[in-house]
């Protein structure tokens, strides 16, 4: 039995699966399909609750892998095989013969203009939660120019059957109020908003930071769904919503709105489907063997998960996911001759 | 605003218009509103492009007015729809071309339902057969006739008297757009540019030299609402909803206001009149209110109809200070001729 081992991703989970491979003496393969490694997580600046740096999350997660068979712009073309020895043909024209593959795809992030109402890529100051991300990593986006009132959308593509993304993102609510606190510490003198539908604070410490950023920072939340998004005389956003706590309609003018992006399939998650001989749910994530006991296994024998390929996760799910992955990987190819 | 956000928009939202061969139905109200504008639309499409169009006088009502109040119920409706499409395969015809905003929303939305419903539509076969002995084929194409404009719009303007050029500063007449809330918002594949960004007026806008003015209270309805105007104790949300609107596009300095639905242009046009009487207040220049045209009007202007034969007099907004800004040249006293 081969022991060598293909994690198709080079996010977080394929990441922290290589390490785990790496110490459990594999040889582990990462294939992924952009030209660098670290997923979503390279995009981002802090990570909630606690305010960790992303970039030392991900250099911790790059270094122990850094002699580790890489390739980058590469994708899957076929594979052959099952039951434990496969020959992976890559974009690159690489074969690759394993006898385990991890699928750490991971997610996409919905493409906010298909909100048409909320206005992204029409209106100047309509940004997404990724867009502010990049600025608070760089300081610098000519749309946010010292804005004295401010409003986030959560659940931007999520629980939303308009779309067809029935799945929560779980991770949008907390990273509202992250970046609502983080916005009123660069401009204090800022009104901020939050437009919700329910607040899902369930991690260690995420109802804290929920706190803090009515108490120390003085966010207004607000519980209904914004309508509709338009553009003033002066380029100001006009922002109609419903304030469902006190049934009423409410229509605010802002500076600057930042749509909470939600986590979708990607794209080639039906044609990967197809290749590794796997399925895909209903919202076209990879479904497991078992949602419950097994549910980092693939229903093909010698294929596992990790991270958000199959669904939502927040980052230390992820990673914990990738170790328990790896661990179930390693006890099935034990078994094997 | 980024243009090049919404003409991404609007490229998702092509919608197929047929060529020639349309088989037109009236509608009820607009020919009291705006008794011209319908006449206007046949002699542009059959006398100046050619195409043909035809119309039965045993055309009714869709039933449209009633079913929105809560008179009729939808099966009723939708055996009214039948016979009118009963009417078009008798004609020879395949392409359905409304006048009326409220009809192609009822159109739209029985044959959506026949799509999703089939048993409904072969109750409904039932019902028209034991009414009228009438059998029908559904339209292979259904459109609005501002669709058909729409698809017109660069013919039109190469054959263009007038622009929507302000004759005194060289400026294109800024232009609000409004279209009528059926045409669209319940089936935004159905309506060229979609529901959020409709593009359906401001394509014959920019062909025809004007500017599209985007204001805040765009997606606004008119104040017509159905109910809100006809239970008569709504009519004071309707002149609201009316008021909104104006306060909302006058910092934008609109010249003019197109639209593509019965009860808009008319609402939009006698509400100014209300407002002023009520408030003193009006919201076009010098004192003036902002003129309200149907699409096939501002189509007459383009192509040089005279304005009263346009029936632009039975505007209760005076229409005159758009004319001056175009450049056209009227007789004032032949405005009150009949």
């Amino acid at each position: 039995m081969s022991k060598d081992v293909l994690v198709i991703g080079g996010g977080p989970a394929g990441l922290e699966a290589a390490n785990q491979l790496k110490i459990l003496g594999y040889k582990a393969y990462i294939v992924e399909k952009s030209e660098k490694l670290g997923g979503h997580l390279a995009k981002w600046d802090r990570l909630f609750p606690e305010s960790i740096s992303a970039s030392e999350t991900l250099d911790k997660l790059l270094k122990p892998i850094n002699d580790i068979s890489v390739f980058l712009n590469s994708e899957i073309v076929s594979v052959n095989g099952t039951d434990g020895s496969f020959s992976v043909l890559l974009s690159n024209n690489i074969t690759l013969s394993v006898s385990s593959i991890i699928v750490a795809t991971g997610f996409s992030l919905f493409h906010a203009e298909k909100k048409e109402e909320y206005g992204y890529g029409i209106y100047d100051r309509v940004i997404t939660s990724v867009d502010l991300e990049n600025y608070f990593k760089k300081h610098s986006d000519n749309r946010i120019i010292n804005p004295k009132k401010i409003g986030f959308v959560h659940c931007v593509g999520s629980r939303d059957e308009k779309v067809c993304n029935r799945q929560c993102s779980k991770v949008c609510c907390v990273t509202a109020i992250k970046q609502a606190c983080e916005v009123k510490e660069i401009f204090p003198q800022s009104e901020v908003y939050c437009f919700y539908m329910d607040l899902r604070m369930y991690g260690r410490y995420y109802e804290d930071l929920y706190l803090e950023a009515q108490s120390k920072y003085g966010i207004r939340f607000i519980r209904g769904r914004v309508s509709e998004v338009s553009e003033d005389e002066n380029g100001k956003l006009v922002v109609k919503a419903e304030d469902t706590l006190s049934s009423k309609p409410l229509k605010v003018t802002l500076d600057l709105l930042v749509l909470m992006v939600g986590m979708v399939k990607n794209d080639d998650n039906e044609s990967i489907s197809n290749l590794l001989n796997i399925r895909v749910g209903e919202d076209g994530f990879f479904k497991t063997a078992n949602p419950i006991l097994r549910s980092t296994e693939g229903d093909s024998q010698g294929i596992f998960f990790a991270g958000a390929s199959t669904g939502p996760k927040t980052l230390p799910e992820t990673i914990n996911e990738a170790k328990a992955t790896v661990l179930s990987m390693h006890n099935y190819l034990s078994k094997q001759v | 605003m980024i243009v090049n956000g919404k003409q991404k928009i609007w490229s998702e939202y092509q919608k197929e218009i047929p060529d020639d061969h349309y088989f037109y139905v009236r509608s009820c109200i607009r020919q009291n509103f705006f008794p011209a504008s319908e006449k206007t639309f046949l002699d542009i499409v059959r006398n100046k492009l050619n195409l043909d169009f035809f119309e039965t006088e045993h055309h009714t009502t869709c039933g449209g007015i009633a079913y929105h109040s809560d008179t009729i119920p939808q099966e009723t409706l939708m055996t009214i729809v039948a016979r009118q499409f009963a009417l078009m395969t008798e004609s020879g015809y395949k392409n359905y071309v409304a006048s009326c905003i409220t009809s192609f929303g009822i159109y739209t939305e029985t044959l959506e339902t026949w799509q999703h419903f089939p048993e409904f539509e072969e109750k409904i076969r039932e019902n028209l057969w034991k009414a009228t002995k009438r059998e029908f084929n559904k339209p292979e194409y259904l459109a609005h006739a501002s669709d058909v404009i729409y698809k017109l719009r660069d013919k039109i303007a190469a054959r263009a008297k007038h622009r929507l050029i302000n004759k005194f500063t060289g400026e294109p007449l800024r232009v609000v757009e409004h279209i009528g809330c059926h045409y669209s918002k319940m089936f935004p594949s159905k309506g060229v540019g979609g529901a959020e960004y409709p593009y359906v007026l401001t394509g014959m806008i920019e062909a025809w030299g004007g500017e599209i003015i985007d204001y805040p209270e765009r997606r606004h309805c008119c104040g017509f609402g159905f109910r809100q105007y006809l239970v008569q104790a709504n009519r004071g949300y309707s002149l609201s909803n009316t008021h909104k609107k104006f306060e909302s596009m006058q910092p934008f300095k609109p010249d003019m206001i197109i639209t593509n639905c019965p009860g808009c242009p008319y609402f939009l046009d006698r509400w100014q009149y209300v407002i002023a009487e009520m408030e003193g207040k009006t919201y076009g220049e010098n004192s003036q209110g902002i003129p309200v045209f149907t699409y096939e009007e501002v189509a007459g202007l383009v192509l040089g109809y005279d304005p009263w034969d346009l029936g632009l007099q039975v505007h209760q907004t005076d229409v005159e200070p758009l004319l001056d800004k175009m450049g056209i040249e009227y007789n004032k006293a032949d405005k009150y001729k009949i």
